[in-house]
């Protein structure tokens, strides 16, 4: 770089206006300089610390001292595997997640349609701003409803009682899963409008001239329905399940506030680093999800999802 | 936009079912605002015995629930400001290149929301604890502004894209800088679409508990603060007056961005 010749304002302009010029002719460098800073940011925090958590995995707890041995080491993972209340957490979780993100899918589905194929106008801006408050926002305020709706003085009974189905509502709650299936309605309700968005952007893609074309062809509604317009709609489905899957497998607040004692990845994952203060434990078992949900994307990206995103 | 001749009707079934999406979506936030007026103190019986707003003026005299609202809203505010910075210069990079690795950066960006916050959390954590730092009020911003990033970076990629790149070529022939450029041209057809992104992450930050709680230390946030108020049932009047606040304070970044992004969805 030449030295800035005599501090004028027209030299200046001059020299930045040299500067702007070189990196118009060119771009690669440009590209550098606008990636530099948010790379190093991703990579450093980001990055940085998911290798430090699977180096963290390969550490190891002194049984007698409790402290961290900072050397290599396949112990936590052997303890992890061979303990099956770990293997019991796994399975639970993972068929959590599926079961909320089928449920999901099939009650995002008619919603993500009609917005897409019958509102218009003001009504359809109502709409997408009825899906996309709940998904931006309050959280925990909404896990925190559910406690209010369970609870035993709550609205549900209130419901059941009103209707006259309070034996019915006695015998859900004698059900050994009932907070299984309490937290299986909170998961869906938090993660709903995580479905229902993606869904609906595929389905504004589907164009109108193909579903036109397949009436006029002589289709029923119902099969154009299945063979046009669901198979353009599935890769909204897969962006959809992705959120619904991965947030379900890594949430421990829901399973705390509205759960019973039966633990989640998550919880085990924040009782591990917290209270036992097992930090190469916790590290291992979110590498587990981890795993699964790279696993997943890959799989999602071949189904076309990334585009639906 | 199509006339509404051309709009089917449809058929009473999907009404009934998107009806009933819609519902169980918002239902429960109703009775969380309901709840902040009951005269109840233990316990949730439904309908509420009776109505007040005495819960309101009891929270106001809390300092804790004050800090902790100041620490949300500080954290929130310098998240959002790196999220919008970084998220910018992402989406100008990315944007019209096409080179080896662009997949790869694009999937960085959006890995944050897409792990489970606790694989964000748990990382963070355990680089702190690797590093041996204190947790501060810098270590919630990194976490915060990580995940953040993607908002700004959808936004504003989606109106470079729409944006007419002669106009950027129109602007350097004629003689401008490539500050001037960005100045006069680019950021004008950006700003909605940056304020836009950076309110969703006020949003997403102002309420993020999952990451905080690794990241926070002995500090509390707004939600950290909620969190904690769920294991004294003595507060619960109190705790759900907080809830609405939340939900109050969310709403209005994420409808302000909607209308700012009116043009882009169009």
């Amino acid at each position: 770089m030449t030295a800035v010749p005599a501090p004028t304002a027209p030299a200046a302009t001059s020299f930045l206006k040299r500067v702007g010029r070189y990196f118009y002719q060119h771009p690669n460098q440009a590209l550098v300089l606008l990636l530099l800073l948010p790379m190093l940011w991703l990579l450093v925090f980001y990055v940085g610390s998911l290798s430090a958590l699977l180096a963290q995995s390969f550490f190891s707890l002194d049984d007698f001292t409790g402290r961290i041995v900072r050397q290599f080491t396949l112990r936590t993972y052997q303890g992890m595997f061979s303990d099956p209340s770990n293997l019991d957490i796994f399975v639970r979780t993972l068929s959590m997640a599926a079961a909320v993100t089928v449920t999901s899918a099939v009650l995002a589905f008619p919603l993500a349609y009609y917005m897409a194929r019958y509102a218009r106008g003001r009504l359809r801006g109502i709409l997408y701003l009825a899906v996309l408050l709940p998904l931006w926002s309050s959280y925990l305020v909404r896990v925190y409803t559910w406690k209010i709706i369970l609870a035993q003085e709550g609205i549900i009974t209130w419901f059941f009682n009103t209707l006259g189905l309070g034996g019915v509502l006695d015998w859900i709650l004698s059900l050994p899963s009932f907070s299984l299936l309490g937290m299986f309605f909170v998961f869906v309700y938090i993660w709903l409008p995580y479905m229902i968005l993606p869904i609906n952007a595929a389905l504004e893609r589907v164009p109108k001239s193909l579903v036109e074309a397949s009436s006029d062809l002589g289709a029923r509604p119902g099969y154009t329905f299945r063979r046009v317009i669901l198979p353009l709609a599935f890769p909204g489905v897969v962006a959809g399940s992705i959120f619904t899957f991965s947030l379900t497998l890594g949430d421990y607040i829901i399973p705390r506030v509205v759960g019973d004692s039966s633990y989640f990845v998550g919880m085990a994952v924040y009782a591990q680093q917290g209270t036992s203060g097992n930090i190469p434990l916790a590290a291992a078992l979110t590498v587990v999800p981890i795993i699964i949900m790279i696993g997943y994307l890959l799989v999602a990206r071949r189904l076309g999802a990334f585009d639906a995103l | 936009m199509r006339s509404n001749l051309e709009t089917p009707r449809s058929p009473l079934a999907l009404k009934l079912a998107a009806g009933c999406s819609l519902l169980f979506l918002h239902v429960p936030l109703c009775i969380i605002i309901l709840y902040a007026f009951t005269t109840e103190e233990a316990a949730f019986t439904f309908p509420p015995p009776g109505l007040t707003t005495q819960w309101f003026s009891q929270l106001a005299s809390r300092g804790d629930f004050w800090e902790s609202l100041w620490l949300s809203v500080a954290v929130a505010t310098t998240a959002t400001l790196v999220a919008m910075i970084l998220g910018t210069l992402l989406s100008l990079a990315l944007y019209r290149s096409n080179f080896f690795g662009r997949d790869a950066i694009s999937l960085l960006v959006i890995l944050p929301i897409a792990l489970p916050g606790i694989v964000t959390g748990i990382a963070l954590r355990s680089a702190i604890s690797l590093t041996g730092a204190q947790f501060t009020f810098w270590t919630i911003v990194i976490g915060h502004a990580t995940f953040c990033i993607v908002t700004v970076y959808n936004n504003v990629i989606a109106r470079l894209r729409r944006t007419a790149h002669s106009q950027v070529e129109a602007s350097m022939d004629l003689g401008a800088s490539t500050w001037q450029t960005f100045r006069y041209i680019i950021l004008p057809n950006i700003a909605t679409a940056l304020l836009a992104g950076g309110m969703l992450a006020f949003a997403l930050s102002f309420d993020e508990v999952i990451v905080t709680t690794f990241t926070a230390g002995q500090q509390r946030t707004l939600p950290i603060w909620i969190f904690d108020q769920l294991t004294r049932p003595r507060d619960r009047p109190v705790t759900n007056v907080a809830a609405v606040f939340v939900i109050a304070v969310t709403f209005i970044p994420i409808l302000l961005s909607y209308r700012l992004t009116a043009s882009t969805r169009e």
